[in-house]
C-alpha cells in the first residue's frame, strides 16, 4: 500500500485495511452482465446475502452509476474516434505521454467507490472493491462482522486463505 | 537512505508518527526491497524494464521480424534510395523513412504491450465460483465424472458458452481464451502471434492490424522501388550491369517478393475479421457460421462495416488489468505468513492516514501502550537492539512465550511468533546485503517494514507495538471505527 504508484488505489487500500481491522465475515460478488456485448456492465440482481445490511435501492443506486461510468468510459463515438486517429497519426507514440479517456474515467470511478464506501458501506459493515483490482470481472462487496471477540480470529483466518493463494502464486513463477 | 544506526526504539516510534502523514514519502524508500508485481506474475511471460514491456516466453521469431525489416529497409536506404531519390523523387526515401517509423512503433507497440490479460481470480472470488457451480450442479452430481464446467450467458439474443478456466479460476468472459503459450486468459484474444513474440488479444490488436497493414505497404513500396530502380539502371547499362552496380536490390527484392504474399494476405484477412468483428479464434473455429441448420449470427457485431472498422480500430483503449507495474501490498505479501499484528499496523496507519486526529489518538495509544507492557516485551525489544545476538534460540523462546502470553486469539498468534522469530533469525545468519534478497522468500516481513539497510531491530520494535496495539484496536467495532474514519 506504500508502494502503490496509483494514489486511488493508495487511498482505496487504507479503507480496506481499516476494515480488515473487523473481522471479515464473507465476500459477495456481483458478476459481469454480457446481456448488451462484451462491454463493462454489473448485473443489477440485488444479492440476498446483503439483504439485512444495506437498501436494496441504495445498493442498486451504486450498480446503476458504477455501470453509468463504464458506459461512458467504453462509448464508441466522436472522442474516442478522434483519440484512436491522433493515436494512430503518431505510431501510438503518443500514449507514452498521454492519459486515455478510459483511465481519466478509472480515476473517476474509484474515487467515486471511495466516497459511497465512506458515506454508504463501511457504516453498514460494507466495502466494495474497486472492479478494475478484480480484472473488471466482479464487483467484489466484503461484509464485515460487528463482534470484536471473535473478530480477530476469523480475521486471521481469512486473510490467510486470502494470502495462501498469494503465496502459491509467487512460489509458482519461481 | 540509512537512517541513523543509534537510536533504533525512536526510529521505531518515528516511523509509525510520520507515515501516517505522508504516506507517500515511502515509496522511494523501500524500492530496493519492494516486489512489484510482474516479479510474481503467474503467466508464461518475459518482463524487461522493470514490468514496463510485457512479452510471451518465446521471443527468438520476433527478433527475426525486427532483424528482417531493419536489414531489408536499411539496405532499401543505403543502395536504392540515393540514387531514386536523384533520378525521380527526394520523396521517396522521405516516405520510405515514414513507413518504416510506423512500422516500428506498431511492432514494438505490439509486442510490449499487454494483450489484456486477466488476472487470476482471488481465493476469494475461486472459492465462490467453485460454491456456485455447487449448487448449479447439486442435482446432477454423483456421475463418474465431474459435468463440464460451463456457464450460458446471452448476449444480444445469441445464447453464447462460457467456458470454465481451471488454471485462472474464472469462467471466461465472452472471446476470452487462455493462450497455451502464455498461460494466460486473454481478453478477445485472437491468436498468438510469435512473430511479434505475444499474444494478440483486446489491448494490442488495433497495433497488430496496424503494423501489418503498414508493412505490406512497406514492403510492397520497397519491392516497386527496387523492380523501379534495377529497371532504370538496366536501361543505362543493361540488366547484368546493373545488377552488378548494386547488388543488395537482388537481396531487397527477394526478401520482398517472398514475404509480399503472405503480408498482404495476411492484413487482407485481418480486414475481413474487422469488418465482420471477429477474431481469428473464432473465424477458425467457425463459431457464428451457420452449422446443422442453427442460426448463428455474430452477437459482437455493430451491424455495419463502418462502425465496425471503426470501433476495432478507434475504439476506447481498454486499461490493463494487471497492474504488473505496482507493488505488492502489505496484506499480499503478508499472506506468506499471515500475522495479524501486521494488518493491524496497517490498518492503523490507514486510519491516521484519513485523518490527523485520529492519528495523534493512535500513535499516542502505541507509545503508551508500550511504555506499560508487561516486563517480557521490553526484554524482547532490548535484547533486539544489540543486533550481534549469539543466541536466537533465547530470542525466539522469548517470542514464543510472548506470543503465549498475549491475550490475544489464538489463531493469528503462531503465525506472528514464527515472522518474528524469521526476522530475527536471519540478519544474525545472513549479511545485511543477502538479507534483502531473502526477504521476499523466506522471511515474510512486508519489505517495507524494513528500510533497505535499517536493522532488524527496527521492525522489532514495530512488531512488539503491532502486538500491543492489536489489543487496543479489536476492542473498537466496527461503528466505532466508522465514526472514526468517516470524522
Amino acid at each position: 500500500m506504500w508502494g502503490k504508484p496509483a494514489v486511488m488505489r493508495t487511498q482505496m487500500h487504507n479503507l480496506q485495511e481499516l476494515r480488515r481491522s473487523a473481522s471479515l465475515a464473507s465476500k459477495v460478488f456481483i458478476q459481469r452482465d454480457y446481456s448488451e456485448g462484451t462491454m463493462c456492465q454489473f448485473q443489477m440482481k440485488f444479492p440476498p446475502e446483503l439483504d439485512s445490511r444495506i437498501e436494496k435501492q441504495l445498493f442498486e443506486e451504486t450498480v446503476k452509476t458504477l455501470n453509468a461510468f463504464y458506459k461512458e468510459a467504453e462509448k464508441i463515438g466522436g472522442s474516442s474516434y478522434l483519440e484512436g486517429c491522433l493515436a494512430c497519426a503518431t505510431a501510438y507514440f503518443i500514449f507514452l505521454c498521454m492519459e486515455t479517456h478510459y483511465e481519466k474515467v478509472l480515476k473517476k470511478i474509484s474515487k467515486y467507490i471511495q466516497e459511497q464506501n465512506e458515506k454508504i458501506y463501511a457504516p453498514r459493515g460494507l466495502l466494495i472493491t474497486d472492479p478494475v483490482e478484480r480484472g473488471m470481472r466482479v464487483i467484489e462487496i466484503s461484509i464485515y462482522e460487528d463482534r470484536c471477540s471473535s473478530g480477530s480470529s476469523s480475521s486471521g483466518s481469512s486473510s490467510s486463505t486470502s494470502s495462501v493463494g498469494g503465496g502459491g502464486v509467487a512460489s509458482r513463477a519461481r | 537512505m540509512t537512517p541513523g544506526g543509534g537510536p533504533m526504539k525512536e526510529c521505531g516510534y518515528r516511523e509509525i508518527n510520520t507515515r501516517g502523514t505522508s504516506p507517500m514519502e515511502s515509496p522511494p524508500k523501500k524500492k530496493t526491497a519492494a516486489r512489484r508485481k510482474w516479479e510474481a506474475f503467474p503467466g508464461r511471460n518475459k518482463f524487461f524494464c522493470n514490468g514496463r514491456i510485457m512479452m510471451a516466453k518465446q521471443t527468438g521469431v520476433f527478433y527475426l521480424t525486427l532483424i528482417l525489416i531493419l536489414v531489408t529497409s536499411g539496405l532499401f536506404f543505403a543502395f536504392d534510395c540515393p540514387y531514386l531519390a536523384l533520378n525521380i523523387t527526394p520523396a521517396i526515401p522521405v516516405i520510405g523513412g515514414i513507413l518504416v517509423f510506423f512500422v516500428m512503433g506498431t511492432l514494438l507497440r505490439t509486442s510490449f504491450s499487454d494483450p489484456g490479460v486477466l488476472p487470476r481470480a482471488t481465493p476469494d472470488e475461486a472459492a465462490d465460483l467453485e460454491r456456485q457451480i455447487d449448487v448449479a450442479n447439486g442435482s446432477t452430481s454423483g456421475g463418474y465424472r465431474p459435468p463440464p464446467r460451463t456457464k450460458e450467458v446471452i448476449i444480444n439474443g445469441q445464447t453464447v458458452k462460457l467456458k470454465y478456466c481451471f488454471t485462472c479460476k474464472i469462467f471466461r468472459p465472452p472471446r476470452a481464451s487462455h493462450c497455451s503459450l502464455c498461460d494466460n486468459c486473454v481478453e478477445r484474444f485472437d491468436h498468438h502471434c510469435p512473430w511479434v513474440g505475444n499474444c494478440v488479444g483486446k489491448r494490442n490488436y488495433r497495433f497488430f492490424y496496424m503494423f501489418i497493414l503498414s508493412l505490406s505497404f512497406l514492403t510492397v513500396f520497397i519491392f516497386a522501388f527496387v523492380i523501379t530502380h534495377v529497371i532504370l539502371r538496366s536501361q543505362q547499362s543493361g540488366f547484368l550491369n546493373a545488377l552488378k552496380d548494386s547488388p543488395a536490390s537482388v537481396l531487397e527484392a527477394v526478401v520482398c517478393f517472398f514475404s509480399v504474399w503472405s503480408i498482404v494476405g495476411l492484413s487482407g484477412f485481418h480486414t475481413y475479421l474487422i469488418s465482420s468483428n471477429q477474431t481469428t479464434n473464432e473465424d477458425i473455429k467457425g463459431s457464428w457460421s451457420s452449422k446443422r441448420g442453427k442460426e448463428n449470427y455474430n452477437p459482437y457485431s455493430h451491424g455495419n462495416i463502418f462502425t465496425n472498422c471503426c470501433a476495432a480500430l478507434c475504439g476506447p483503449i481498454n486499461p490493463s488489468l494487471i497492474d504488473r507495474r505496482g507493488f505488492f501490498q502489505t496484506d499480499v505479501t503478508l499472506s506468506v505468513a499471515p500475522s495479524n499484528g501486521m494488518t493491524m499496523y496497517g490498518s492503523t496507519q490507514s486510519q491516521s492516514n484519513m485523518c490527523d486526529q485520529d492519528q495523534c489518538i493512535q500513535s499516542t495509544k502505541f507509545v503508551l501502550q508500550a511504555a506499560a507492557t508487561p516486563l517480557l516485551q521490553t526484554e524482547t525489544i532490548i535484547t533486539s537492539d544489540e543486533p550481534p545476538l549469539p543466541g536466537k534460540t533465547t530470542v525466539n523462546a522469548q517470542c514464543a512465550s510472548l506470543a503465549l502470553g498475549q491475550p490475544t486469539p489464538p489463531s493469528s498468534m503462531p503465525n506472528l511468533n514464527s515472522e518474528t522469530a524469521l526476522t530475527d533469525m536471519i540478519p544474525l545468519k545472513e549479511d545485511l546485503r543477502n538479507h534483502q534478497f531473502l526477504t521476499p522468500d523466506e522471511a515474510p516481513s512486508p519489505p517495507g517494514m524494513l528500510p533497505a539497510s535499517s536493522p532488524v531491530t527496527h521492525s522489532h520494535t514495530m512488531h512488539v507495538l503491532n502486538l500491543v496495539s492489536q489489543d487496543s484496536l479489536h476492542e473498537d467495532s466496527v461503528r466505532g471505527l466508522v465514526k472514526l474514519s468517516s470524522v
